[in-house]
């Protein structure tokens, strides 16, 4: 196979080693949600939970019903988000992972509500939360359900600082749109991969208002950090060890 | 978008302006009895333009809503703040950064009593749209914001927000300061608000710049305004990469009013003059200002974590799925 930035030649099993991430040019490949959490967590410890949800396509919109099928055999999962809890060197935490694989990652009622449950139940127990975002921005398929998923999740984090539990947030690329402007930038703490995609309109809809000189890094993960946006960018196989530690220093611990 | 309105709106417009130079004619008309037929006449065209506004706006298809709410002539938050407010003293600046006028806020008087209210402000003139950067917020729009929520928080004021925007800024110096993370926390401190808050939807709410500070106690939509997701051209340019096809978008979106209020995402719609609350701006702002008074009574009896909790559940009901 090949690395999707480089082009170099890459063998599977080095390649899968390296957490996906290329030995040449240090290329972050996207991870399926499942993936992630393998290599984030302790092993066989995720427990997932909401399992079981799924759209209804509210507004019957054209052509959903189809590409939602097609996206859940593609990935073998109901939707874009997957929930639940698992140790991470042995705190318990509740986690919550986006599947771009799955409609780009897009937040409607399904995700929103997975976001939502992960950090109610992160304030009730009194357990950290972690998310992984990585998504276009809300589902437009389901219409204005979907913007108001931004404010649904917002106000889940509200129930987190009330409790006093950390929140930690790692943007994956992308993290976009309604998701970034919404749970996603009000972290305690924004982690981010690097050269992860990180902004809130595609550059299409930025040229279409305008835009016509970008910077070389406009909507990465870098420019976010220069930009005072997040706090820290990190390598995907010191991720695991970052969040342990943040965890614990913000007494997530159980 | 607004020639396709006036287009739409073409033969109303021919009628009104035959309809005024009639009268024009019947005022210098020296002859009693001529004067008398034309002025039946007059009341002929009169009623057929009533018929016809009546006919029109009965109507309206997601997209001819989606033109009404941005029609030019519709009233703006200043507008509504004038009318149905009194002693308006605008309060300027994000203390962070820079002004932003594409959201005005300040303090005002709602029947004898203090209230923080703010809103997305578009212009009418060149210069003023310029200025008001279209309604096309930037983040300091909702620093100004977050600023006010903090100052109604503080003083123990009710909060009225009014949105009128095609979505919030999405250029190189927006996101250069934190566009997104504006918006999600001025969502955030909504939320935290213990005093009223009831947000209207007067024209354009235009995705994460409308939600941005509509996470109220009670929402509540002009009967021809629309909330959407996405601009309807924006999601057809994703979904067909057409983005004339704005009308089918509009229409799969299921962006008006009515909508919204049915999968209940919105608390209350509130009614406009005939033909739209462009063409009566006055009475558009009475009954505006009715129904926030009496939403504000209810809200005002609450205690600060009743609010809280029944706004909180609200917003958690929104958005429908199944689980087996």
């Amino acid at each position: 196979m090949q690395c999707a930035k480089c082009k170099k030649i890459l063998f599977s099993i080095d390649f899968e080693q390296n957490l996906r991430v290329c030995p040449h040019c240090g290329h972050h490949h996207r991870l399926p949600a499942r993936k992630r959490i393998e290599i984030t967590f302790d092993e066989g410890s995720f427990v997932e939970q909401d399992a079981s949800l799924q759209s209804i396509d509210t507004l019957g919109f054209p052509e959903y019903g189809e590409k939602y099928v097609q996206a859940q055999q593609k990935t073998g999962e109901k939707d874009s988000m997957l929930s639940g809890h698992a140790l991470l060197e042995g705190n318990k935490v509740q986690v919550a992972v986006s599947d771009f694989n799955f409609m780009g990652g897009s937040m409607g009622p399904v995700a929103g509500e997975k976001v939502t449950r992960t950090l109610e139940r992160a304030a009730e127990e009194k357990t950290a939360a972690i998310i992984f975002c990585a998504s276009g921005g809300a589902r437009m398929q389901e219409g204005l359900a979907s913007l108001m998923q931004m404010a649904k999740t917002t106000a889940a984090v509200e129930r987190c600082r009330e409790a006093s539990v950390p929140y930690l947030a790692v943007f994956t690329d992308p993290t976009m749109a309604g998701v970034l402007a919404s749970y996603a930038s009000v972290a305690d703490v924004i982690l981010a991969e690097p050269k992860a995609m990180v902004g809130f309109a595609g550059l299409r809809v930025s040229k279409q208002a305008g835009v016509s000189k970008v910077p070389d890094d406009f909507q990465m993960a870098e420019f976010a950090l220069n930009h005072g946006m997040i706090d820290r960018i990190v390598h995907r196989k010191d991720m695991r060890a970052t969040l342990a530690s943040l965890v614990e220093m913000l007494g997530g611990r159980r | 978008m607004a020639n396709s309105f006036n287009e739409w709106e073409g033969p109303l417009i021919e009628l009104e302006e035959g309809i005024s130079k009639l009268r024009e004619v019947i005022k210098r008309e020296p002859d009693a009895l001529k004067r008398a037929s034309l002025e039946k006449r007059a009341e002929e065209f009169e009623s057929r333009r009533d018929r016809y506004i009546d006919l029109m706006y009965a109507r309206l298809s997601p997209w001819e809503k989606v033109l009404v709410s941005r029609a030019p002539k519709r009233p703006y938050t200043l507008d509504y703040i004038n009318n149905c407010f009194s002693d308006f003293v605008e309060l300027q600046g994000d203390r962070k950064f820079g002004a932003d006028h594409a959201i005005v806020g300040g303090l005002a008087k709602l029947d004898g009593n203090t209230i923080v209210v703010l809103g997305h402000q578009k212009g009418r003139t060149i210069q003023e749209r310029q200025l008001r950067n279209f309604g096309y917020a930037r983040p300091e729009g909702y620093r100004k914001a977050i600023r006010l929520f903090e100052m109604a928080e503080r003083f123990r004021l009710p909060v009225i927000t009014f949105i009128d925007t095609p979505g919030a800024d999405a250029g190189v110096e927006a996101e250069s300061r934190g566009i997104s993370e504006a918006i999600a926390d001025s969502m955030l401190k909504m939320f935290e608000l213990t005093v009223p808050s009831i947000s209207v939807i007067i024209g354009e709410g235009g995705s994460g710049g409308a939600i941005g500070i509509a996470c109220a106690s009670k929402v509540m939509i002009l009967e021809h305004s629309v909330y959407s997701v996405i601009a309807p051209e924006g999601c057809a340019s994703i979904l067909w990469r057409m983005p004339e096809r704005g009308a089918d978008a509009a229409k799969a979106l299921q962006l008006t009013a009515q909508a919204a209020k049915e999968y209940g995402l919105v608390d209350e719609i509130i009614s406009e003059p005939v033909g739209g609350a462009h063409r009566d701006p006055s009475e558009a702002a009475a009954l505006v200002r009715q129904n926030i008074l009496a939403q504000l009574e209810p809200l005002s009896k609450m205690g600060a974590e009743e609010l809280k909790v029944s706004r909180y559940e609200k917003f958690r009901a929104m958005g429908r799925f199944s689980e087996k």
